[in-house]
Parts: C-alpha cells; structure tokens; sequence
C-alpha cells in the first residue's frame, strides 16, 4: 500500500525477520487493517506510528497471534517470521509466544515475587533443568533489563510493590527471560514518568543488539530517538515505512508529513 | 446566578429527602432486627439453664442386682430416693409415690442406670445423683408458672407446689448452665431435648453440599467463564443458571424426593440426601459468584501470562483462579450459609423425623438445625417454646460466623490494582 521504495531490498534476505504480506484484520464486520505489507529487519528498532486507532496495535498483536484471544477477530494474509507461517495450522501460538515476546501497555507484573516473574516463563517452557539454572536465567534477564542491581536483594518481594518504571523493566525482563527473539512493546512508556522513559529506552537501545524489537509509539520523539525504521499507519492503512530518519525528515506521503508536523492525528 | 441560586435550594431540599429516606429505611430495618433478636433473646434465654435436683440415692441392692442390671427397678429406687425427703408421705401409695417422683426428669433412672453399668461396686451404697427436674418444675422455678393462677388452671396442683419448695428449701434446686442443649439429642422431654443430633446432621448435610457444589460449581464456572465459545447454547445455558438460582427450595426438595429417594434408593432422612439437595441449590450461587470473581481478574494478568507462552489451561489455573479464590470463597461461604439455613427441602426429604440419637454416618436418619427447630416450634409442652426460640439463636450464630468468616476472607485477600 505503500509507494516509497523499499529500503530493505538492498539488505540480505536473512536479514530480514517478520514479513508481513497482504494482512486485513476484522474485528466482526469492521475491517481494522488493510492491505498490510511490511518487512521488519533482525536486531533493529523498528517502530510504528500512527493516531489513536489507526491499527498499529492491533497490527502489533498479529505478530504473536494475541489477537486470537478475541473471539470476534480474524486476520487474513501471511505473516512470517523467519519464512515460517505463523498463521499455519501446524504452529501452536503457544510456543510461537515463547519466540515472539510482548511487553504491554500498562505494567502488568503477576501479584508473585520479583523472582517468580522472571522465572514463570522458562518453567513453564521447561527451559531449566534445576534451580541454579534457573537462577542463572532469572539474573541474565533481570540484568538484561537493567534491573538486577535495583532488585537483587529482594528477590522474594512482591513485583507489583516495584515502581512503575521497575515494573515495566520487571516485564522487559519476564519477556527475555524465555530468550525471544523478537520483542513487541505496545507503547511500553506510556504509563512512565520521564526519568522512568528514558531508563526503558535505553534498554530498547540494547536490546536490539540481540532482538528484533518492534515498538508502537504514540510519541513521535520516541519514535525519532529510538528506532531507525519507522511504519507510520492510518487509518488502517500502512501508509509510509522507511528509515526513521527520511520519515521524519523528508517523508513521501503527505498524510505521513502531516502527522509528524502535527496537523492530523 | 439568581436562577441558579433559585434552583440550587430546590436541589438541596431533595437531596435531604433522599437522604432522609435512606436513613429511615436503615432506621426500620435494625429496629426490626433489634425487636427480632430481643424477642428471642426474651423467650431463649431461659433454655440456656436447667433446673437440676441432687438427691441421695441409696442404690438398693433388693431392686438392682448385679445379674440383671439392665432391668433393675430404677424407677423405683428414684421414687424412694425421692420420698426420704417426705417422712409424711406413705410411698407404698403409688399414686402419692408417683406424684413425688415425677419431680424428677424421666431421664433419671436412666442416668442412674448408667452410672450403675459402668460402675457395678455402687450396689448397696448410697451416692448423690444431681438430675433434672420434669419440665412443669423447670418452668416453676424459671417463674414461667405463676402462682397465682387459681389452682384448677395451674400446671401444677399445690401439693406439687409444697413438694418443690420442701425441695428447694433443702438447698437441694438449682440451676446450672444447661449443657444438654448441645450435648443431647431429641427427646420428647424438653428438659432432656438437646441440638446434638441436629447439629451432627447439619454438619454432615452442609459437608456433603461444600464436596459435590464446590468443585462442580467451580468446574462449571470456569468452563463457561473461560473456555466455552459464547453462542446461543451458553445464552441458554447462562439464563437458565441464574433461573436455577431462583427455584424455590421447596422443588428442590420434590426432586431430591423423586430422584435421589425414590429412583436411587437412597435413605429417607439421611443427612446425606439432605446435602445432596442442598447442592442443587448451592452450585448456581457458587456458579455465578465464580463467574463473577473469574470476571473480576484483570484482562492485564491474563496478557501478560498469554503474552510469556503459557497456554491457555495454565493461564486459567496458575493465574485467574488464584487471584479470583477470594471472591469464590466469599460466595461459597455464603452459599452454605444459606444451605444451613434451608428448610422446605429438607422437611420433603424426612429430615424432620424424630431421632432421639446423634448421626454416626451421612447415611444415618438425622435431623438439621433448621428442622429441629420446626419440629420444636411444632411441639405442645411448654419447655420446648424457649428451646425453640434457643436453637434459633444458636443457628443465627453460625450464620453470623460463617458470614464473618466470609467477609473477613474478602477483606484479607482483596487486592488493589
């Protein structure tokens, strides 16, 4: 649906992780997305952009099939990560989930101790073999969230009595815990501070090095901070993706120009 | 602003109204509850004591004989026992012998009977045996019968009258914490009529009600909750839950009498049939107080164990439910609560047969809580009119308790978002 031409075909096909071919969500009789097509690359940043209610999220939620969870949702066209379908009948969107992790809107943190948040995930993906293992994963994860060194004393303390930006780091480290390989945050700051924000993004910024990280932003400096793609939808349509730098610089589409410049959204 | 001001007294004036309503709706229902409990408190409390006698008892060996101590004349050594006390009365009269001794509990001889199995060596000797009185003398000395009332309407004549003062005057009355109201079973003597028997039934009813509604109820609520598509057959079956919830006990009853007893053969009376109906009764309360708890867990908590891989049986049970218990425990308590208190069903059933022992089993015949008081409420000798109003106030303290307990369940495990 989009005209601008296509950064990501100089780039080697194993370089690129998700594509997304031709995908329509319904939600009943309401078409939410339309004529989806998108390459997302390995180990970048990429983020999505877009009014309230453009279908960025919803998009976002294709990608670990949690929209499945909808009873009235349906999504048409393929998704594949890594040339696989992850559409296919032969996939379970359990183990898919275990591959493709998701961080959410609001910091959710189960009403457990910090420890057993971090450790749900590789327990119940038997990852572990026995506890030092498991003690192992959780530090990893935790200190790959740049959490360890706030936590590493109270291990065993609730992890909804954290702050919020704690919190959410305590979801980042949740979701690496079961070694993803691509991260979906749906507006992950949404409900930080800015001192909290900043933590997370430079997360995000390390993160990448190991993960694909695909991120639905409603703050157009985040997206210019943090990623280096950026898909700017409306309306259901994906209207312009690029490099960050030529979507907030020299955008193609006039719609994209007059969101970034404040006009619509 | 003048409209406004105009208006804003008009709006005060009806929010005081409102207000006042309120307050005097509160206002009548505690008045009523206080005149509730004060009324049962005023005619239970006296069921609370006992009036005992203690006489000596020469345990005479010409009577009781060690051989056949079962079929000894009690009756007889009690009536003698009795007349030592009346030198005057010759106790070779029977009619006279029979009106001293009816002072006594018909439950004596059978108290002393036991003391004797038990311990065959007080043959022959001479022990102080404190029993209670017949239920005209208890309501005597409880001032119920008044002594001015001309003798032909009297309950007791006033020779009877003269023997208990004789009695009383010895020192030998008094009237002690009445024990026997939980530790007896039925019995057609009031003074001797305790709850025991009610008591171990309703535990064995509300225990076989907690084991069959509680994990089908629950089983049933997170089925619908979380895993039944939702098309018009869990509509249907949705509505006719909550109908089930409305059904009058009374059908209840009608087919627990058709099915469990007339087709499965179950015993009449058992307390087991009993917490089989009260089941059918109890399951869509717990069904839709699961529901509802099931409904209260946040959509976040689910994501966030969807959104790690956990499948959606593990996403249910190690995450939703837990965090739902509470409330499910909330409404389970209160559904038993209410089964505790259910009567209709149980009558239909022939729980409210006259057992005169406790229930060993859910199988044997027993009585509840709720039909023991009917069956009281139902009984002409005076004595039983506070113990009914006594076993009122007894099953309204386990509803309290249970209810308590419920709400302090509520209160410990709630949890802010």
């Amino acid at each position: 649906m989009y005209d601008a031409p296509t950064p990501g075909s100089k780039l080697d096909q194993t370089d690129i992780k998700i594509t997304a071919k031709n995908v329509q969500v319904y939600y009943g009789d309401t078409q939410a997305i339309k004529d989806v097509d998108v390459d997302i690359e390995d180990k970048t940043v990429t983020a999505f952009i877009g009014p309230s209610g453009c279908g960025k999220s919803t998009f976002l939620r294709c990608l670990n099939r949690m929209n499945d969870t909808i009873d009235v949702c349906r999504v048409e066209g393929d998704i594949f990560i890594d040339g696989e379908d992850i559409y296919d009948r032969n996939i379970d969107p359990v183990q898919l989930r275990a591959k493709v992790g998701m961080v959410f809107q609001k910091p959710n943190p189960f009403p457990k101790s910090i420890y057993d948040n971090v450790a749900y995930g590789p327990r119940i993906h038997g990852m572990v073999r026995n506890k030092a293992e498991l003690d192992e994963v959780v530090e990893t994860a935790l200190r790959g969230a740049a959490l360890w060194d706030e936590v590493k004393d109270r291990l065993d303390t609730p992890g909804t009595g954290l702050s919020g930006g704690q919190q959410q780091r305590l979801c980042i480290a949740r979701a690496v815990a079961t070694k993803p390989e691509v991260l979906l945050m749906d507006e992950p700051c949404s409900a930080l501070d800015p001192i909290a924000t900043a933590q997370v993004e430079d997360l995000i910024e390390s993160l990448k090095e190991q993960f694909s990280v695909v991120i639905v932003t409603h703050s157009m400096q985040q997206a210019a901070r943090i990623s280096q793609k950026t898909a700017f939808f409306h309306l259901g349509n994906l209207v312009e993706y690029d490099d960050t730098n030529t979507i907030f610089t020299n955008p193609t589409d006039s719609r994209t120009e007059s969101y970034i410049t404040g006009r619509i959204g | 602003m003048a409209t406004v001001r105009k208006g804003l007294a008009k709006r005060k004036r009806k929010e005081m109204i409102l207000q006042g309503v309120g307050i005097g709706a509160i206002g009548f229902a505690l008045t009523v509850l206080f005149i509730l409990i004060a009324s049962l408190v005023s005619t239970g409390y006296q069921a609370f004591t006992q009036t005992h006698v203690e006489i000596e008892v020469f345990v005479d060996p010409q009577e009781i004989s060690e051989e056949n101590l079962p079929r000894g004349g009690f009756r007889d050594v009690l009536s003698d026992s009795v007349g030592q006390y009346f030198p005057e009365v010759d106790m070779s009269d029977r009619g006279d012998a029979r009106v001293l001794s009816s002072i006594l509990s018909n439950g004596a001889q059978f108290k002393l009977r036991d003391m004797v199995v038990e311990d065959p060596s007080l043959i022959g000797q001479t022990i102080s045996l404190k029993v209670p009185t017949s239920d005209p003398y208890d309501q005597l000395n409880k001032g119920l019968i008044d002594r001015d009332t001309p003798e032909e309407f009297r309950r007791l004549k006033d020779p009877e009258l003269q023997n208990f003062d004789r009695l009383a005057d010895l020192g030998l009355i008094s009237k002690p914490l009445n024990t026997g109201l939980l530790s007896n079973a039925d019995s057609r003597f009031p003074e001797l009529a305790g709850l025991k028997g009610a008591l171990v039934g309703s535990f064995w009813a509300l225990l076989t009600c907690f084991l069959i509604s509680f994990p089908l109820g629950i089983g049933a609520a997170i089925y619908l909750e979380e895993f039944a598509p939702k098309n018009k057959l869990s509509d249907f079956i949705e509505v006719n839950i909550n109908n089930l919830a409305a059904v009058p006990s009374v059908v209840f009853g009608l087919l627990a009498l058709a099915v469990f007893i007339g087709w499965f053969g179950l015993p009449r009376s058992a307390p087991f049939v009993g917490g089989l109906t009260l089941a059918l009764m109890t399951m869509p309360t717990i069904i839709i107080a699961t529901r509802a708890a099931l409904k209260a867990v946040p959509p976040s908590i689910r994501e966030a164990a969807l959104g790690v891989g956990a499948s959606k049986s593990q996403v249910v049970f190690q995450h939703v439910l837990p965090l739902a218990m509470p409330g499910i425990l909330t409404g389970t308590i209160i559904g038993l609560a209410q089964a505790l208190g259910e009567t209709a069903p149980l009558l239909l059933i022939g729980m409210n047969a006259f057992i005169t022992s406790a229930a060993g089993s859910p199988f044997d015949s027993a009585t509840a809580l709720p039909t023991q008081i009917f069956i009281w409420a139902d009984s002409p000798e005076r004595g039983f009119v506070s113990r009914t109003s006594a076993a009122i106030l007894v099953l309204l303290a386990f509803l309290i308790t249970m209810n308590a307990i419920a709400i302090f369940l509520r209160s410990k495990f709630e949890r802010k978002w």
